[in-house]
């Protein structure tokens, strides 16, 4: 893929991200901002790419651990964002379902 | 580049394409409570197969790397169970930290062994156009990390959340700005850096870090809704440079997809406090509010104070009450006392709503989420401009820890540094209970609240959570 391909795929991503964060209710900007930062740790891939290649490349050591750690970092990243972002959400509830009021 | 495209399969590349679109229907899902976790389940699903396509790809080393994700996942999974929902703004903060480090530690690892990224000319030199993205991608990254670790120091409260002012900061941050874009061209266009060799990369990481602390330390307490905001869409265009060195589609998507999110958040922060991103960022707002006792006992004014008992018999007889939370509910934890008197209230049949100012709190949505930890239905909670208007027709306005988001001078006085700012009109109530722990304190902006002296105002003089127990105590019976 060249330069100017990947750059029409990410300034239309702006615009589509820019028109779906619009529709956000703002009672949900927490929740927002929890899973924004589980998704962009997409970047484990990199750091997937970098440990899986320095393992089998001359000198690849260091390249290797490098990539290790963000392999570690980003899936503290992934798995704590959505685990958080479900638990706030399933606690937004409407008036019908919530439990009896306790005295 | 063509060597990249190849190594490559189609059936991968449509992988990440497909990750890229289930992320943006993650976020799409958002936009109302009943489609959200339908919309997460999405954001998972993409992340599954990201992952995967990327592991079958280059199954290498993967006892290792299988450790490494069990480590970092276990180590979240756990975090995620357990913190406390006040303590949401510090947990986005330094999992800010974290998307930025790794991106770091993956532009890192590109630089020391590029041909396994495919970024490689025939004659094994590193692409000029690969090393600006790389150049760029570990600045951002490093940015994020270091301005969200002073992020979550200071929403911790490990670290003060005045603002700390260094003489001359703007030459002094503008100068490294310029510095970190100056050896980015040098490092894209240096031979030695083109073969893995040569200081530039180091260089650049290294005042990127620096830059990230000398950013954030001068912006104080209140503003950090914009700050966190920021730092989420740093952390976005960081992902998104490391996938154009990459060329990976999910990441470029996301990277966007992120980046522009953190961005629409922190303008809509900015709106709700009248203020412009650039004054923000300048930093030093509240600086004064270091001895808001001072300011406060200057002019002794008098005022309504008023007990628990009185609160409670003012709403059981009135018609309408609505609720007001800021970040001193999230501060004393009172947000189950508080649903616990909606409750009682509305057993009186009184009609309970709640009020929510864009920037009450630390973070954007922060009231709504511990509103919903105490099972208030969200139905009941509403955005300024949906319930400003109705102030004038309630009976009681019910503030607690809210200050600077109620103050008329707002609109009124043009030499307040909070003047403009959008308000939530308490004062047009009835009667208006003001939670507050003394008189002393006037709020984050260092401004003193003309409704605390209102003849239509009660000051409930206690810690908020204390109070709401005893009016919870005195309703009961």
């Amino acid at each position: 893929m060249d330069f100017l391909s990947i750059l029409s795929i990410f300034v239309l991503a702006v615009f589509v991200g820019y028109y779906v964060v619009w529709s956000v209710t703002p009672a949900l900007h927490t929740p927002l901002m929890a899973v924004t930062n589980a998704i962009s740790s997409v970047i484990i891939v990199g750091a997937l790419i970098a440990a899986a290649a320095g393992a089998i490349t001359e000198g690849g050591g260091p390249s290797q651990w490098l990539g290790l750690a963000g392999v570690v970092l980003a899936s503290i990243n992934i798995f704590g964002g959505f685990a958080v972002t479900r638990r706030m959400l399933a606690m937004y509830k409407k008036k019908d379902k919530k439990p009896a009021a306790s005295k | 580049m063509e060597h990249a495209v190849a190594a490559t399969p189609a059936w991968a590349v449509l992988a990440y394409l497909a990750a890229g679109v289930l992320f943006i229907l993650s976020l799409r899902g958002l936009s109302s409570p009943e489609t959200s976790q339908a919309g997460n389940r999405n954001g998972m699903i993409g992340m599954a197969l990201a992952v995967g396509t990327s592991l079958i790809l280059h199954p290498t080393g993967l006892p290792l790397i299988i450790a490494a994700i069990a480590i970092g996942g276990g180590i979240g999974w756990v975090v995620a169970q357990r913190i406390q929902m006040t303590a949401m703004p510090e947990l986005v903060a330094g999992f800010h930290s974290l998307v930025g480090m790794a991106a770091v530690l993956v532009g890192c690892s590109a630089y020391l062994n590029p041909a396994a990224f495919g970024i490689v000319d025939s004659a094994g030199a590193m692409l000029t156009v690969s090393r600006v993205e790389l150049g760029l991608g570990v600045a951002i990254g490093a940015i994020t990390f270091s301005g969200s670790i002073i992020a979550f120091l200071k929403l911790s409260g490990r670290m003060s959340g005045s603002p700390i002012l260094l003489p001359g900061r703007h030459v002094l941050n503008l100068g490294v700005l310029v510095g970190i874009l100056v050896l980015t061209g040098l490092f894209a266009i240096d031979a030695a850096a083109g073969m893995g060799q040569g200081p530039l990369l180091w260089i650049i990481l290294g005042l990127s870090f620096v830059i990230g602390v000398t950013l954030i330390i001068p912006i104080g307490g209140a503003d950090m809704p914009v700050v966190i905001s920021m730092l989420n869409s740093y952390s976005g265009w960081a992902a998104a440079a490391m996938g154009f060195t990459l060329q990976n589609t999910a990441m470029i998507i996301t990277g966007a997809l992120v980046g522009s999110s953190g961005a629409i958040l922190s303008y809509i922060m900015c709106k709700a406090m009248n203020r412009s991103f650039i004054s923000v960022i300048a930093g030093g707002f509240g600086a004064d509010a270091g001895g808001p006792a001072v300011a406060g006992s200057a002019i002794q004014k008098p005022f309504k104070a008023g007990s628990a008992d009185d609160a409670a018999f003012i709403m059981k007889n009135a018609e309408s009450v609505i609720i007001v939370p800021g970040y001193g509910m999230a501060v004393s934890q009172a947000q189950h006392a508080l649903r616990e008197m909606g409750e009682l209230l509305k057993k009186e049949g009184v009609s309970v709503k709640y009020a929510i100012h864009p920037v009450a709190g630390r973070m954007p949505g922060h009231m709504n989420v511990l509103l919903a930890e105490a099972n208030v239905p969200y139905d009941e909670v509403f955005e300024l401009e949906d319930i400003n208007s109705e102030f004038g027709q309630c009976d009681v306005a019910f503030v607690i820890g809210a200050n600077d988001v109620t103050n008329p001078l707002a609109k009124t006085d043009k030499t307040s540094p909070i003047y403009g700012m959008p308000i939530l009109d308490v004062e047009k109530a009835k009667t208006v209970l003001f939670i507050k722990r003394s008189m002393g304190g006037v709020g984050y902006a260092g401004v003193d609240n003309p409704v605390f002296y209102n003849d239509n105002t009660m000051m409930l003089l206690a810690d908020a959570k204390k109070m709401v127990e005893n009016i919870v105590k005195a309703l009961g019976h």
